[in-house]
């Protein structure tokens, strides 16, 4: 990489930062070639605040959110960078200090419930036994604990439902429990890989509404992954968009999606079908795919598809260029006078 | 917190991984599914080495002719039992003063066909059943699977020697019978996989468009169904042949005085006293086989498992 | 493909007419009558467990070269009734007369039906067999309906150019190696390859990333006006049907709550639940966050419907008269019909006559 300006944008203020994200790289390794899915990511967030990650597939979001928390499978992953959340550098991290931080200051909430809620156990009891496991407190103490977070959630006659398999559960109704499940030891930040993705918009705005809310009360950090504008605005206050293992775009939800500077976000704002897209009219999308993370281009990972390309966009990783107060773009044309269609 | 046990983890990270080898595939001639299964089989060692070991096996028995030092039938009164290392007999003689390494060469001749043979039949019988009754569903599929599970009722051992024993002594009889105790097995996996890949998305996409049901199923069920049906078949192959080995232990297989593991091991089981090391070898025979076949198959299905 | 030998003459529309018509412009292509399809539901050890009430009654028509949009949430019956129009399901009750033509009768059996209304599923990968290449997953319909291999492969390269694929580039691959969009054009032709009137997309973009779903959006509306197409167009987005659909049709418990031109219903809905489902889509104007969900709680379950309006359990204005009387779908302004006590006068509804809706 080379020397990105790094005071613009999100990396301000790393005395207070709960999060602390530097440089972050993840290779796969195992196939032919490795494969670089995250290729040098930096952002920091405070306590309270939520930062939506947006992206498509292979873009990685999801795998960032992972290397956060430490879930990519050792053998075959290299990770580099610097992790620091809450005062610990995550990445050297030992077995059981890991253990305690997984939960006790990061949990995830996942798309899919099934990953975190064990089908066999009543969900009640789960919850307990994490709270028993990771406080040391009584079994009744973690019961009572339960249905406090079930409370916290609004899931309807919580006493009943403590004692419900994860089956026996609606989708929303699942969602909730799980998030009741990851806030079980008081994490400090709270990671959303996609949660509400497989749901209907009805349900999707209400576990969108509870996800503002615990943030609000409780003070927790939220990293909230999606593929979904939409969705991002109602959850974030902030948005990093991502784009082949690259932050190419970091600002306020305001300012990201009301004056795009990357010709990605443009492109991807651009595409979307909006209430007031006029009926009959093409629809303006992105030529070409997303780059071969194996393969990767030399220099702006947009450069091959995108509509502003110079010859110098082949030289390397773009720098974050400031577009605003807190606004950057990793884009060598932001800021020159040409506006963009 | 369960959130955060290995398991969820590793169940976790399954995904990001598929997610970012999805992007373009430069345009390359494709090499197909099975051109694919056998590369990452061929990359597999523990695979590769059962593999050359049943080669091995194979290719002994086939030559058995040229290769053998002696007559498998001629045996010497005086020079029974000889040890293993003997300057004439290099791995001992039998109970008759037969060469050992000749008898075992040629052994492998009867029990490959009567571990292999079995499990072919059975496999051809029990997919077109399984596919059948998986497929059309309903009344065929209640009655087949009703007959199946009948044979499901008895242990297999007890199924091959209850059958050979009516059928009567013989190498025909005991593949007859071990085919019929294979039958029921392969087609209940054969019927758990069409029912399977029948209410896959792209089966009703050929069924409603206006395919006959036989070719529905020969285009788009049969080359789903039949890869890990033969994955278990080849695990059978290893049951076939200790089974085998067993009917002619108790005397309803191969007759003496022709050579075959399972009878070898049953002659020599007097002269376990006086010399375990020969007595033994028939056993570690029907053990290598066996063992290289199932590590074959486990082989085989890990490397079918790979989609992305 | 053969053309139907009954063609009437006396029609001459301006567009050139498929000869394949019958009834001329001005009849639906597909008219559904009293649909219904209840589902045994999985019980205890013994015996069924109460059905589940999948498709309750469900009439609808879809128009010559028309897009019918059909949106609801989970549960709500729309995916079944594809299935039905698809035939891949039976239905317990109820007519689907294609063209004038009743399923069934004589005059329209199910192969020749199914020549003519083809679907696209939403799940890409799963709706192609793993084993069989791109083309000759395109090319299976055409062979199985007696063209030859060479014939076939021809139609699927073809069809294949037409979806943006080039044969010789992509025929060769196997699902598994070409992207998620491409593989989504590759079920499109597949459906295309018997050359269809009526294309049923249950969701056939919802999984797509939003810069791949525009393309195959632009995709669809270009084979449409190319190969002269209709479409029932199913989906969870909104935004996305509206784009597509010239009416929508919204679906709740396993009933049509509203139907009518789609301007009509996604700016001024008259049934409160379409209302709801409008308010739920998430913004992206920052200054727009909602505060408060348009609607508590999950879909109900189908296996036990409410008494009267189905609705009424999670309707802000649920009255006396909804709790006990189901609303039949009766008309609100011209083509536009909704199920709800509030749009019809004189229903008993307290805000019965002419109230707007809130939300």
């Amino acid at each position: 990489m080379n020397a990105p300006v790094r005071n613009a944008g999100v990396a301000a203020g790393t005395a207070d930062a709960l999060v602390e994200v530097r440089d972050l790289t993840v290779d796969f390794l195992g196939g032919r070639k490795p494969v670089r899915a995250v290729g040098g990511v930096d952002f920091s967030l405070r306590a309270g605040e939520a930062l939506a990650l947006l992206g498509e597939s292979g873009s990685g979001k999801s795998v960032t959110l992972r290397a956060l928390m430490r879930l990519l499978p050792e053998a075959r992953t290299r990770i580099g960078g610097h992790l620091r959340v809450d005062g610990q550098d995550v990445l050297g991290l030992k077995r059981r200090a890991l253990s305690a931080y997984r939960g006790g200051t990061v949990a995830m909430i996942f798309q899919d419930p099934g990953l975190a809620l064990d089908p066999v156990y009543r969900i009640g009891d789960q919850i307990a036994e994490a709270v028993v496991r990771h406080e040391g407190v009584s079994r009744a103490a973690g019961r009572a604990r339960a249905l406090e977070l079930f409370e916290r959630v609004h899931i309807p006659s919580p006493a009943r439902r403590l004692d419900a398999y994860p089956h026996e559960l609606s989708g929303g109704m699942r969602q909730r429990a799980m998030i009741a499940l990851a806030l079980a030891c008081r994490p400090k930040v709270l990671l959303a890989d996609e949660p509400t993705t497989a749901l209907d918009a009805t349900v999707q705005i209400q576990i969108l509404l509870l996800l503002r809310e615990l943030q609000r009360d409780l003070g927790l950090a939220v990293i909230f992954v999606t593929h979904d504008v939409g969705v991002a605005v109602q959850v974030a206050d902030r948005v990093a968009v991502m784009y082949g293992g690259h932050l190419v775009e970091v600002g306020s939800s305001g300012d990201v999606i009301g004056t795009p500077a990357h010709p990605y976000t443009q492109g991807l704002l651009a595409s979307r079908i909006t209430p007031d897209s006029p009926k009959g009219v093409r629809l303006a999308t992105i030529p070409g795919a997303p780059p071969d993370l194996a393969d990767p281009p030399p220099g702006c990972p947009f450069e091959p598809r995108c509509g502003l390309v110079v010859p110098a966009c082949q030289d390397g990783l773009p720098p974050r260029v400031a577009v605003g107060a807190g606004h950057a773009a990793r884009c060598i044309r932001v800021g020159e006078p040409a506006p963009v269609a | 917190m369960t959130v955060m046990t290995p398991s969820s983890a590793s169940l976790a990270t399954g995904d990001p991984v598929a997610a970012v080898a999805a992007p373009e595939i430069p345009a390359v001639a494709s090499r197909g599914y099975w051109g694919s299964v056998l590369r990452r089989l061929a990359r597999d060692p523990v695979a590769m080495g059962a593999a050359f070991v049943i080669l091995c096996i194979v290719l002994a028995a086939i030559f058995a002719p040229l290769i053998a030092p002696m007559d498998p039938f001629k045996g010497s009164m005086v020079r029974r039992l000889r040890h293993v290392g003997d300057a004439t007999y290099w791995l001992g003689s039998d109970e008759l003063g037969r060469d050992m390494l000749t008898r075992l060469l040629y052994a492998g001749r009867l029990s490959l066909f009567m571990g292999v043979l079995p499990v072919v039949i059975a496999f051809f019988i029990g997919s077109g059943l399984g596919i059948l009754a998986g497929y059309a569903g309903g009344w065929v599929n209640t009655l087949i699977m009703r007959v199946v599970d009948v044979f499901f009722a008895f242990p297999s051992v007890l199924l091959a020697i209850a059958l050979s024993g009516a059928l009567g002594a013989g190498i025909l009889n005991s593949i007859v019978s071990l085919t019929v105790v294979f039958v029921p097995q392969i087609t209940r996996v054969a019927e758990s996989v069409t029912v399977q890949i029948r209410n896959r998305d792209y089966v009703e996409a050929a069924r409603v468009s206006g395919a006959n049901p036989f070719t529905v199923v020969r285009v788009q069920v049969l080359g789903n169904v039949l890869g890990p049906v033969f994955v278990y078949a080849t695990s059978l192959i290893s049951v076939s042949m200790i089974l085998a080995s067993g009917l002619s232990f108790l005397g309803l297989g191969v007759k003496p005085p022709e050579p075959e593991w399972g009878l070898m091991l049953n002659t020599l089981r007097t002269a376990i006293y006086v010399n375990p090391l020969v007595a033994a070898l028939p056993g570690v025979m029907i053990f290598l086989t066996s063992i290289s076949f199932n590590l074959l198959s486990d082989g085989l299905r890990s490397a079918m498992e790979v989609r992305q | 493909m053969t053309a139907s030998p009954i063609t009437p003459a006396a029609l001459a529309p301006s567009t050139p007419l498929d000869p394949r018509d019958r009834g001329g412009p001005a009849q639906p292509l597909l008219s559904v009558e009293g649909l219904v399809k209840h589902f045994a539901g999985k019980g205890g050890l013994f015996g069924k467990g109460p059905a589940v009430r999948a498709v309750d009654g469900v009439d609808f028509t879809v128009m010559k070269g028309e897009t019918l949009g059909v949106v609801g949430e989970s549960g709500c019956g729309k995916s079944t009734t594809a299935r039905l129009l698809m035939q891949i399901n039976r239905q317990d009750r109820g007519d689907i007369v294609f063209d004038g033509e009743l399923l069934g009768s004589r005059a329209l059996d199910l192969k020749a039906y199914r020549r003519q209304v083809q679907m696209v599923f939403q799940d890409s990968y799963a709706s192609l067999n793993p084993r069989l290449t791109v083309e000759e997953s395109v090319a299976f319909g055409p062979r199985a309906h007696g063209l030859s291999a060479s014939a076939a492969l021809a139609r699927a390269h073809d069809l294949l150019r037409r979806v943006g694929l080039e044969p010789r580039r992509f025929g060769g691959r196997y699902p598994h190696e070409v992207s998620g969009g491409q593989r989504q054009r590759v079920n499109i032709a597949r459906a295309l390859a018997l050359e269809p009137r009526l294309l049923i997309l249950d969701e056939a973009v919802s999984a797509l990333d939003k810069s791949v779903e525009a393309q195959v959006l632009n995709l669809l509306t270009d084979l449409k006006r190319d190969f002269g197409l209709t479409y029932i167009f199913i989906s969870h987005d909104l935004n996305v049907v509206r784009f597509m659909s010239d009416r929508v049709m919204v679906m709740y418990l396993g009933r049509v709550a509203e139907i009518g031109p789609a301007d009509a219903i996604l700016t001024a809905p008259r049934h409160p639940y379409t209302a709801a489902l409008l308010a739920s889509q998430p913004s992206t104007d920052p200054d727009a966050r909602l505060e408060e969900a348009p609607l508590t709680g999950d879909p109900p379950n189908p296996i036990n419907p409410p008494p009267g309006c189905r609705f009424h359990t999670r309707c802000k204005f649920a009255s006396e008269v909804c709790r006990t009387r189901e609303p039949g779908l009766d008309p609100v302004a011209p083509a536009h019909f909704a199920a709800c006590h509030m749009a019809v006068p004189g229903s008993g509804h307290p805000e019965s006559p002419s109230v707007p809706m809130a939300a």
